[in-house]
């Protein structure tokens, strides 16, 4: 396939590989922040693949990981409501809440649809006038747009019985935090490359001053990455920290403005919760007073039990970046693919989910 | 889950368009990216297109890649 081939091509991985063991001389720790990369790092060996001054960690960008249970027990608690469908992204449907994943919800009689995109959850409003359809809003910028498309859609055509639960996050806000605490000594960033395709590359820029951390933005194969940490030694190497794009043929500098705008009509900044982070402020995004009626928050009586995390489970500290998988005394005993007890098992994108997959055996 | 592939636009109706994903056809929404014209690959996510992928920056990384793996060949 055209632009992903030709980015997995061994070739180039080499040549990048062989820049790298060349150029890296001080010892440095690389966090990615996104749950997309993680997959392909492990994918494809690439920890192993990296010299010994390379150390990578996996930071918190999995937008079904980071959602705290109280939300999902939220969701639960709706598709509990007579009348009303919920419609969601696939992953969400197996992540354990604090009593109940929506999965096994569905399965007591509740109403969950699994959807590819909002334009289908739109359709399930359209065809069941007499139902309420709630989205599950989640994930980051890259997602958010596409929310917003589909309010501004409903509002346009009269659909009045779609909702949103708005539970989407926003990525500086969380590796801000990161650094903030401390907790893990970073010395380069692995910036997302579809998040940055709609905010573009200056909220990273303002990261990379204020905190003199060297931030390049990736594109999802091995080749992207590669050139990524090629890019970051190079700067490390050199004492410098800035912005700089790998992921050239997706991103510019100034994102997608008409996605941004978009985002900007509908929603507004407001304070989210983030599993194993806690509450951060303007770190989520909230509908706008002009468009509360599409608020699945305001329009239902949600009832939820105080939330609870699943025992044992150390998703918190994995998604900051503090513990790995195998830190974890239910890893690939307890807890397995197919029986998930944290979300970052569920997610194909969670840390504990690529460890379990590729493990640390896959070379090269 | 912010996973997007690209898409090649095979013809466009209003906001929506035809595009190919790996030899499957799939309708898409062009609402975030107005400026897509047929020809274009699009970086699809979750059935909208997010970004219209530059092809002549796609090239040029390539171009710069294959040198430094030719260099990274020749021995000494
Ligand atoms: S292995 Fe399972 S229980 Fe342990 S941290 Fe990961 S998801 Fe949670």
């Amino acid at each position: 396939m055209r632009f992903i081939t030709e980015f997995r091509s061994s070739e180039l991985a080499a040549g990048l590989l062989s820049q790298i063991r060349l150029k890296s001389r001080i010892p440095a720790r690389l966090m990615e922040f996104c749950g997309g990369h993680t997959a392909t790092i492990f994918k494809y060996g690439i920890r192993q693949a990296l010299p010994a001054t390379l150390e990578m960690v996996s930071g918190p960008g999995c937008p079904v990981c980071v959602t705290a249970n109280a939300d999902i027990d939220k969701a639960i608690a709706l598709s509990q409501l007579p009348g009303v469908i919920i419609t969601t992204f696939g992953d969400m449907l197996r992540v354990p809440g604090s009593r109940l994943s929506l999965q096994e919800a569905k399965a007591g009689g509740a109403d969950v649809r699994m959807v590819y995109s909002t334009m289908d959850a739109l359709k399930i409003a359209n065809e069941n006038a007499d139902k309420s359809i709630v989205f599950l809003g989640i994930g980051f910028e890259t997602t958010a747009p596409t929310i917003a498309a589909s309010i501004l859609q409903a509002k346009e055509k009269g659909i009045g019985n779609y909702y949103v639960l708005s539970l989407n996050k926003l990525c500086p806000p969380a590796i801000r935090a990161i650094l903030d605490s401390g907790e893990v000594r970073l010395n380069g960033l692995i910036c997302p490359g579809h998040v940055s395709a709609v905010i573009g590359s200056h909220p990273w820029g303002a990261i990379a001053r204020e905190y003199h951390i060297p931030c390049v933005i990736s594109g999802f194969e091995p080749v992207d990455i590669l050139q990524c940490v090629s890019m970051l030694v190079v700067q490390i190497e050199k004492g410098e920290a800035r912005v700089e794009i790998a992921y050239r043929r997706g991103v510019r500098p100034e994102g997608n403005l008409e996605a941004l705008k978009l985002m900007e009509m509908v929603f507004e900044p407001a304070p989210a919760r983030w599993r194993g982070i806690g509450e951060l402020p303007a770190s989520g995004l909230k509908l706008r007073g002009e468009y509360q009626q599409f608020d699945a928050e305001l329009a239902f009586d949600i009832v939820t039990e105080p939330a609870c995390e699943p025992e044992g489970c150390i998703c918190g500290d994995i998604l900051r970046g503090t513990k790995v998988p195998q830190d974890c005394p239910l890893f690939a005993s307890t807890c397995t693919p197919e029986h998930p007890v944290g979300p970052c098992m569920v997610s194909s994108e969670g840390s504990c989910s690529a460890h379990y997959l590729y493990g640390g055996s896959l070379a090269g | 889950m912010c996973l997007a592939i690209p898409a090649l636009i095979k013809s466009i109706d209003g906001v929506e368009a035809e595009a190919e994903i790996g030899g499957i056809s799939r309708r898409i929404s062009l609402q975030l990216t107005p400026e897509a014209r047929v020809g274009d690959y699009a970086i699809v996510h979750t059935g909208y297109a997010i970004s219209i992928m530059d092809q002549e920056e796609a090239e040029e990384t390539l171009k710069i890649l294959r040198e430094m793996a030719s260099l990274a060949e020749e021995p000494g």
